[in-house]
């Protein structure tokens, strides 16, 4: 083995697959925290939606009367709420995983893309939880099911995706740059009002389409609640470039997580 | 025999800068913005073209000084982190034991830790279920394996630790100075582990201070001075000249001026160490039990505040016995101003049974380093008549420290 001379990105994702077992250990780790150390445990993964949605509800719903195309805004926006919600959870989780895995890397060798990686999939179970108080929803308030909706677990990959891209940039960037863990709040605030969270995508007036196609997350949530809605369908053309966008940004991050992780463990 | 460690030409360079300031993403906005002055960064040489090859089963010593490039050439062996020239080829699986227990959660429990340790140490699930029994049981913790380790004692979290680190079985192991933590019982324990890993026929490079534990376990050690091969070679030879640079003739007083190997970026020196009796006379015998006075000469080059002067005695294998700066006493060092000086540490009395003992000096301030002299000085503590005339004197083979101390036999046995 070749401890040094190791250039090509084909060895950086084979030592990513050899150390696979440490990865899944590091999301275990991380969901079995999570759920120890919180008093309400798993209902974190539902409270923090469900919350959201109350006051959206009411600020959306009954003051700024937003089109729910022909659901109550409730579903409407827990629809939405769940993807944001994963997406909320793990982007700060993954983008401060480095730094606050300073013991790791300065002692042991392995990928370091492992660390915000994992912090991103870990989310995933939250996301599990949350996507079941959302069927229960849908039925409390009669909304049938559609054939869209089975798409839903599938949608999750181009999310997981994105945000592991994003976490992936935030992490290299922090170990640099110690100031960036500031930004990151105001990134998700941005991102919360940038995207159709709270309102429909129809409420994006016409000549600023092309700022929504910009954001990738924009046309995934989109997608995850036109698979719940009886009365739409999933834009397939808006989705494609999202995950298109999606692809690009995870290459990016992924070329610039590799060029300065050799750097970590002196600047930790 | 078959090459399992090629090293060629390793070389590391640290920017000084970059270790202690933490850039900001605004500085470097701003840096954008500005003219580039052209910064001119410190760097230092942590490894400096160091060349050595270790056969297949060879267990190799690695020593020198603090400082010297031990741990960065452990770390970059590692390949936690990367050489700014160089090659270096490891050949066969890979593990090394920087440090016990790395990754430990408070939260989860002993098994919990121990998969998670494991395969951060780079094993497999099957491996560490094959193993699992003879972990707990080597970490004598069959108890308490299903309690969170935050209930665990300092010394379990230890002996976990190492336990772990223990039932790897790599082909090439890197071990950094994990001995020199823990009581002796569990020493003996991993000197005894670390045994069994030699005769198994693995390549291990072995860092350690303590020159009893390199003899033991390695035939055959490298010695790392600034950063670069001083010598290589079997193991006796090479700690006999390792130490022989410590020692020079007993004086009453050493220039430290001119000492080459230091540390601190020099905003305060040391430039000369005096040994007085009782009576502020000049002395070059240290006698254990008696008084002495040892006066700190120094050099201010920059004005600074409250510096803190520290004096450490280590033992003739390294062990640190004792450490007494001006900060732990209390002592309050104002600001002082540039020019030269001296400080005086009045010793009551000098515990230490006869022997060689080596004395390392430092002045520092909150994380920022002036001087540091690093066993730079061997002393030869003789015996005396601690005990008066009615006991037996001091010796060498009682240990390290003289405990000033006396008996009370209490009311005679049988006496009623």
């Amino acid at each position: 083995m070749n401890a040094v001379a190791r250039s090509v990105p084909v060895e950086w994702l084979y030592e990513f697959v050899r150390y696979r077992e440490l990865f899944f250990f590091l999301v275990w780790r991380d969901v079995k925290i999570r759920y120890k150390q919180t008093l309400l445990g798993a209902s974190w993964a539902i409270l923090q939606p469900f919350f959201l949605m109350v006051v959206f509800s009411f600020i959306f719903g009954r003051i700024a009367k937003v089109d729910t195309e022909g659901v109550p805004y409730q579903v409407f926006s827990f629809a939405a709420l769940v993807p944001w919600a994963y997406f909320q959870y793990a982007v700060p989780l993954a983008g401060n995983s480095l730094i606050s895995n300073t013991g790791l890397i300065s002692k042991v060798y392995f990928p370091r893309a492992i660390i915000p990686a994992s912090s991103a999939l870990s989310g995933v179970v939250d996301f599990a939880i949350a996507s079941a108080m959302l069927i229960a929803l849908m039925v409390y308030f009669h909304i049938p099911f559609t054939a869209e909706l089975l798409l839903w677990p599938l949608l999750l990959l181009p999310l997981v995706v994105f945000t592991t891209a994003v976490g992936m940039l935030f992490a290299a960037l922090n170990v640099k740059f110690r100031d960036i863990k500031y930004t990151i709040p105001f990134f998700m605030q941005a991102m919360l009002f940038l995207s159709p969270v709270a309102y429909p995508t129809s409420a994006v007036p016409e000549h600023l389409t092309w700022l929504r196609y910009l954001n990738p997350l924009a046309g995934i949530l989109d997608a995850f609640r036109a698979s719940v809605l009886p009365a739409r369908t999933i834009a397939w053309g808006e989705l494609g470039i999202a995950i298109g966008l999606t692809l690009i940004l995870f290459t990016i991050a992924s070329v610039y997580f590799y060029r300065t992780e050799r750097s970590f463990a002196d600047l930790i | 025999m078959r090459e399992a460690i090629h090293v060629e030409h390793l070389t590391k360079r640290y920017r000084l800068g970059s270790l202690r300031h933490e850039t900001m993403l605004r500085e470097a906005l701003i840096g954008m913005f500005r003219k580039r002055e052209k910064k001119h960064d410190e760097t230092i040489l942590a490894v400096n073209d160091l060349s050595f090859k270790v056969d297949e089963g060879e267990v190799v010593g690695l020593i020198g000084r603090n400082g010297a490039g031990k741990s960065t050439t452990l770390k970059l062996l590692s390949k936690i982190t990367y050489p700014t020239s160089g090659r270096i080829h490891v050949k066969g699986r890979v593990a090394s034991l920087i440090e016990v227990g790395t990754g430990f959660h408070d939260e989860l429990t002993g098994r919990e830790n121990i998969y998670l340790n494991g395969s951060i140490l780079g094993m497999r699930k099957k491996e560490i279920d094959q193993r699992i029994d003879q972990i707990i049981h080597f970490a004598g913790v069959e108890k308490f394996i299903d309690t969170p380790i935050k209930r665990y004692s300092s010394g379990m979290r230890l002996r976990l630790g190492f336990a772990v680190a223990a039932h790897m079985e790599p082909d090439v192991l890197f071990v950094d100075e994990v001995l020199a933590v823990g009581d002796a019982d569990f020493q003996k324990k991993c000197l005894s582990a670390m045994d069994d890993l030699r005769s198994g026929g693995r390549t291990v490079i072995f860092v350690s201070h303590n020159m009893a534990a390199i003899e033991n376990l390695c035939p055959r050690t490298i010695w790392i001075d600034g950063g670069k091969l001083r010598i290589d070679g079997p193991t006796d030879q090479v700690i006999a000249s390792y130490l022989a640079t410590f020692s020079d003739a007993q004086r009453s007083g050493y220039d430290l001026e001119h000492v080459a190997n230091r540390g601190g970026n020099g905003m305060m020196r040391f430039t000369r160490i005096e040994f007085l009796d009782d009576k502020g006379a000049p002395t070059s015998v240290f006698r254990s039990g008696e008084p002495m006075r040892v006066r700190f000469h120094y050099k201010v080059n920059e004005r600074m505040k409250n510096p803190d002067v520290a004096l450490a005695i280590h033992s003739d294998l390294g062990t640190r016995i004792t450490t007494v700066s001006t900060w732990q006493a209390g002592y309050y060092i104002p600001e002082i101003e540039p020019g030269s000086g001296s400080i005086d540490l009045v010793i009551d009395s000098l515990v230490l049974q006869p022997n060689r003992y080596y004395l390392s000096m430092w002045i520092s301030a909150v994380e920022e380093w002036f001087d540091v002299l690093d066993h730079c000085i061997a002393i030869d503590v003789e015996a005396s008549d601690a005990h008066s005339n009615q006991g037996r004197g001091l010796h060498a083979k009682w240990g390290l420290v003289y405990t000033p101390s006396r008996w009370n036999l209490g009311p005679p046995v049988g006496a009623r």
